[in-house]
């Protein structure tokens, strides 16, 4: 298992986000996590990538405890993430956006800066080459020079992409990345996200609502309800299972969506 | 006809700038031909302007491009990493407290003064930045506002710091056997200071630390997520700003001869401070242009007596009013 939770346990206030969570992602797996609104999905990736301090158990990655890590620490480990509402660095180019992905891969600091030693620059070079290559994987390189906010929006996703690539990450975490997205978009979508695994080895875990997308894209599939884990398994036996038919409101629509 | 529209208006969706005459002027700055001469005529400018004026205007541009240097420093905390700083003015205290301190208690010489001055500087960004850089930016300008007063009163109080009447009799630096002393001398190692400032500027922009601070300004989340420890990363745009403030300091010691802690005074941040807004955030001939407004303005406007310094207020809120983002304009549409 390249990431592995063990009884996470998440509250806020007296309310308890996430019940003793058990799960793990395999290395260079395809897993989504679905569930209703509000089920505890993006809490889950917040107490992964350390913006959130979960109150008990352990998040192990690729053999480090993540659990006391800043977020920061967490990406240069080697996860990378996407938001649910894009946050691009706004008045910055594209190309710029996607070389903040680059830093915790660099070193060079002020002194290095100011007097342009060779190390630096060549850092430099290195920086750029490889977001224009993220830019060139994501299918958007004619735009890096671009201000990020100003591209239609199913390419702003893809910058966030590109950013979270640039970290070099061995597990990327993408939080409803079709959102918004229209049904072409939404197949480019699906062959990126398999491009990422496929040729850049990168496992992936997917929070979305589009099911249709979740059930082409996905090898495995994790249901999550009122912050406990109800299934696991393939799309088919998720979509066979009767806790998760009875979690999407009611069994009737709940079969309906699926 | 509508289709038209809506598709320019998806090929270019941001709010299109307005086509003013500063706008226009910038466009020469596109190309790189015209960019370099107009570094070089503004180069000869500085180089001859004080055989053109007489010494009491040379004595006055000195004092702005001491500005120069200060605002560019506080363009790195205010500009590029968004850290409202409002005792910037302490930085610069150290520096010459530094400088004159160690001129009159050691045999060092002021060459060999400089590197403590500057390590004092840097501590006292650390001590400053350290624990107050995890708060957000309302809370951290009130924190840097008393430590600006407390380098002040501290000044005032310790004999070593020479109380309410500072230190004097500062001696003049040599380098090479060149006794730096005149108005034009001095004139001249702040325009290489400016110079030394703005190469620095360009090259920390335009670096991975100074993309660091861009992502920490627009959203510091999303910053974490791509991995850049934001505290850390504050804490350098201190210290270099902390760096820049104690460069001014020093040679504004040496060039006086005599420092008092009136010369800090929380009025000096802020004008420092109102430069740096004035001509532009983070933007560096903005900046540059916001010393000299904040600095040659009331002298140009001395012909007005006792109503200057009124005048020289209302253009001020006139600036900001129309430019609310500083007189320079952004470059990227």
């Amino acid at each position: 298992m390249l990431l592995k939770l063990s009884d996470v346990q998440l509250r806020f206030a007296g309310n308890t986000v996430l019940h003793d969570v058990n799960f793990g992602v395999a290395e260079s797996a395809l897993t989504s996590l679905i569930g209703p609104n509000g089920a505890g999905k993006t809490s889950l990736f917040n107490c992964i990538t350390g913006f959130y301090k979960p109150q008990g158990g352990s998040v192990v990655f690729d053999g480090h405890e993540l659990l006391r890590l800043k977020p920061h620490r967490v990406t240069k480990l080697g996860i990378a993430r996407t938001f649910q509402n894009l946050r691009l660095f706004r008045e910055m180019t594209v190309l710029e956006n996607v070389m903040a992905g680059m830093h915790c891969r660099t070193h060079a600091g002020a002194f290095a800066a100011v007097f342009r030693t060779p190390g630096q620059r060549r850092e430099e070079a290195e920086i750029r080459a490889e977001a224009e290559d993220c830019l060139r994987f994501v299918g958007i390189l004619d735009e890096k020079d671009r201000i990020a906010t100003t591209l239609a929006y199913g390419h702003q996703r893809r910058v966030e992409i590109a950013r979270a690539l640039a970290t070099r990450p061995k597990l990327m975490l993408l939080d409803e990345p079709a959102a918004g997205l229209n049904s072409g978009e939404k197949d480019e979508l699906i062959g990126l996200i398999r491009r990422i695994r496929d040729e850049r080895g990168v496992a992936v875990l997917l929070i979305e609502h589009d099911m249709g997308l979740v059930m082409k894209v996905s090898e495995r599939i994790t249901v999550l309800d009122h912050g406990r884990l109800i299934a696991e398994g393939t799309a088919d036996e998720v979509r066979r299972d009767p806790k998760v038919i009875e979690a999407y409101l009611g069994q009737e629509e709940g079969e309906a969506a699926l | 006809m509508a289709d038209d529209a809506a598709s320019r208006r998806r090929r270019d969706p941001a709010p299109s700038r307005p086509n003013t005459g500063v706008a226009q002027l910038l466009a020469v700055f596109d190309d790189p031909r015209k960019f370099w001469l107009a570094i070089a005529v503004v180069l000869v400018a500085v180089a001859v302007a004080p055989l053109l004026f007489g010494q009491y205007a040379t004595v006055i541009l000195t004092n702005a491009l001491l500005y120069v240097v200060l605002c560019l420093g506080l363009n790195i905390v205010v500009g590029y990493a968004g850290l409202l700083d409002l005792g910037y003015a302490a930085f610069f205290a150290v520096g010459a407290y530094a400088v004159a301190i160690l001129g009159q208690q050691t045999a060092l010489g002021f060459w060999a003064a400089i590197p403590f001055a500057l390590v004092a500087a840097a501590a006292a960004g650390v001590i400053i930045g350290g624990p107050t850089l995890r708060l957000r930016s309302d809370y951290l300008a009130i924190v840097t506002l008393g430590f600006g007063e407390i380098v002040r009163f501290s000044a005032r109080n310790l004999e070593i710091t020479g109380a309410a009447s500072g230190i004097s009799g500062i001696e003049q630096p040599s380098l090479f056997g060149w006794h730096i002393d005149s108005p034009t001398e001095f004139y001249y190692v702040f325009a290489l200071l400016s110079v030394f400032a703005v190469i620095a500027s360009v090259r920390l922009a335009n670096s991975r630390l100074g993309r660091a601070w861009l992502y920490v300004r627009h959203d510091e989340d999303a910053a974490e997520a791509m991995g850049i420890d934001r505290v850390r990363v504050k804490l350098a745009a201190y210290v270099i700003g902390s760096i820049y403030g104690a460069i001014g300091g020093i040679f504004f010691a040496v060039n006086l001869g005599a420092i008092s802690p009136e010369s800090f005074s929380f009025e000096q941040s802020v004008l420092i401070l109102m430069a740096v807004i004035l001509g532009g955030m983070g933007k560096i001939p903005g900046v540059i242009l916001g010393a000299f407004i904040i600095v040659l303005g009331p002298e140009l406007l001395r012909d007005l007596g006792e109503l200057r310094l009124l005048v020289f207020a209302v253009g001020l809120l006139l600036i900001m009013l129309f430019r609310p983002s500083g007189i320079w304009p952004s470059r990227k549409s």
